[in-house]
């Protein structure tokens, strides 16, 4: 009897793998592309790559970051080149993570990784200051600002590798 | 083991007045806190098991395994805004769900618990006692009254409510709950004529007569399959819940209802499936009845809520199963199938007590087997039959189709 047959199909759902994950004890593995969390990135000798052009906030479509930018001196450098972002806000309820500050950064300073659990329970905490975007220094390598030598770091932008 | 001796005089609880109202008061109060406590973890296991027939895990998060869920349902419903709406008359609806969730409750009150037992006073002597509230003489007729008086609970919120699709819902529950309630009469009539009494623990005590095959749902499988059925639409529940359909009718008659007045028909919805699980397994499953209960009647509502689980596990497993019935075919079905075999069950149940009566007591086992072989064999026959005839029917005629080029349309002057 079908009804018979339809009615066991469902009993053996009860002694099958149950597909649903356990949230705060088991997470899924995001992809490799995932957009999530900003960072903002150093180079390998500790100075910040974002140079304050403020290109993310002109790309930015939903008008979500906020940057203010000053001038490097050599004895009191943060960027390679003349400007370092001074001030670097995301509000984070405004963002949509679609990723276009990444594609419009010249020095590929932000950049969008994998963390997800963003929760704040207060308006004013969604506005992610440059402290808590920007990334630590590599070990052993001291953080900005540095006392450089005069006359080293001219360029903003780096050598491209030619894509020819 | 735990009993008066032979020197303590039982006396019977219905002769002594203070008996009578402690008794009365203590089981009615002891009911109606194991009915608010069944509802809410009613709603948790109903919710659990639906997942689990999905492959999925119910809310485990309140609590271990989710058993303070229902707790959080409470504070929540507690804590809504309770809207009545503008036009509404507000003495019916703020009554409607009074009117539904009362009679709900007081249905058990005839339904005992267990067998009779004898328990100690303080005063030196053990009265016998009913388990459950009293046991009526009429009991069957006093279950089927109440059921009919929810009905109006429904009908009266939905008018209350100054809303089409509440008014539509309402309308809609009341009629399939009454063309139900025709096959319910009936199939609750077969009990009482295998018993010969009204009384709920008469028919309960002679279901006993061989320990398990006694049991009524083997005498007339085809009525106890009936009742299932008419308690299934009485309640409104899965698949004959078109009335409180979201995506149909906006959650029908109690579309207005919000907080508290909305968490008295969510109970009186859930204590009702309890209830008529209770009064199923009462009138065909032996009630309290199995193999020991005879020797040892305080496991008796051990067994009882046992198959009342059981029950209430079916019903959710009938909702996860089957989609909604359509309502034109639910009037369809209750009118024009139940009914007819609902009276085919009673008539067979009747010819088995007559001839029972001539020739025998042997007669009624062979009544039994022959209903069951005809009920499975009916069944079998009826399943299959409408799937095969629409399937077969489709390819023999199909009339010639002219095809009619493109071309010529456009030449024929467009």
């Amino acid at each position: 009897m079908n009804v018979i047959r339809g009615f066991m199909t469902v009993f053996k759902h009860l002694f099958e793998d149950k597909v649903t994950v356990q949230f705060p004890e088991q997470q899924r593995p995001v992809r490799e592309r995932y957009k999530g969390r900003h960072a903002l990135k150093r180079y390998d000798n500790g100075l910040e790559k974002c140079i304050g052009c403020a290109l993310c906030a002109a790309a930015c479509p939903a008008d979500a970051i906020w940057v203010e930018a000053a001038e490097n001196t050599d004895e009191e450098r943060y960027s390679p080149g003349e400007r370092y972002a001074k001030t670097y806000e995301i509000n984070m309820l405004r963002c949509i993570f679609c990723g276009y500050c990444e594609d419009a950064c010249p020095t590929e300073a932000i950049v969008l990784e994998h963390e997800y659990r963003l929760s704040f329970s207060d308006r004013r905490d969604a506005i992610y200051t440059k402290e808590m975007l920007i990334d630590p220094p590599p070990p052993g390598v001291p953080g900005t600002p540095q006392q450089t030598e005069p006359g080293r770091y001219t360029r903003s932008i780096p050598e491209q590798k030619d894509p020819l | 083991m735990f009993g008066p001796g032979e020197s303590a005089t039982i006396i019977e609880c219905s002769a002594n007045a203070t008996c009578t109202t402690v008794h009365a008061i203590f089981t009615s109060v002891l009911l109606f806190f194991l009915l608010l406590t069944g509802f809410a973890y009613m709603t948790l296991l109903e919710r659990r098991l639906i997942a689990w027939f999905q492959a999925r895990v119910g809310p485990n998060r309140a609590g271990p395994q989710g058993l303070l869920q229902p707790v959080a349902d409470g504070i929540k419903l507690i804590f809504k805004e309770d809207i009545t709406p503008r036009g509404a008359e507000k003495a019916i609806f703020w009554l409607a769900p009074l009117i539904k969730m009362v009679p709900t409750i007081i249905v058990v009150a005839v339904v005992p618990l267990g067998p009779p037992i004898a328990i100690p006073w303080f005063d030196g002597n053990w009265y016998r006692v009913t388990q459950g509230l009293t046991d009526l003489n009429i009991g069957v007729l006093w279950i089927l009254g109440i059921t009919s008086i929810g009905i109006y609970g429904i009908v009266l919120a939905g008018w209350a409510s100054n809303n089409k699709y509440a008014i539509l819902g309402g309308l809609r529950s009341s009629a399939q709950m009454i063309s139900y309630e025709l096959s319910l009469g009936l199939a609750v009539v077969v009990p009482v004529l295998l018993t010969g009494s009204m009384s709920v623990g008469d028919i309960i005590e002679a279901q006993n007569d061989p320990p398990i095959l006694g049991w009524y749902v083997f005498q007339n499988p085809l009525a106890a399959a009936i009742l299932f059925i008419a308690l299934l639409a009485e309640v409104n529940r899965a698949p004959f819940d078109l009335p409180e359909a979201e995506q149909e009718l906006t959650a029908g008659y109690h579309s207005e209802y919000s907080g508290m007045k909305f968490a008295l028909f969510y109970l009186a919805e859930y204590i009702g499936m309890i209830t008529v699980s209770m009064v199923a397994s009462a009138f065909y499953l032996g009630g309290y009845h199995f193999v020991f209960v005879d020797r040892l009647p305080l496991l008796g509502p051990l067994v009882y809520a046992a198959k009342v689980i059981l029950l209430l596990m079916g019903m959710v497993w009938v909702r996860a199963t089957l989609p909604r019935i359509r309502y034109d075919r639910l009037m369809h079905f209750g009118w024009k199938i139940m009914l007819p075999l609902a009276m085919a069950a009673v008539a067979w149940s009747a010819i088995a007590v007559f001839l029972a009566e001539q020739f025998g007591d042997a007669l009624t086992a062979v009544f039994s087997i022959a209903a069951l072989v005809l009920f499975l064999g009916g069944a079998q026959w009826f399943l299959t039959r409408a799937g095969r005839g629409v399937i077969d029917a489709a390819p023999a005629e199909v009339s010639t189709v002219e095809t009619v080029s493109l071309s010529s349309q456009a030449r024929s002057g467009r």
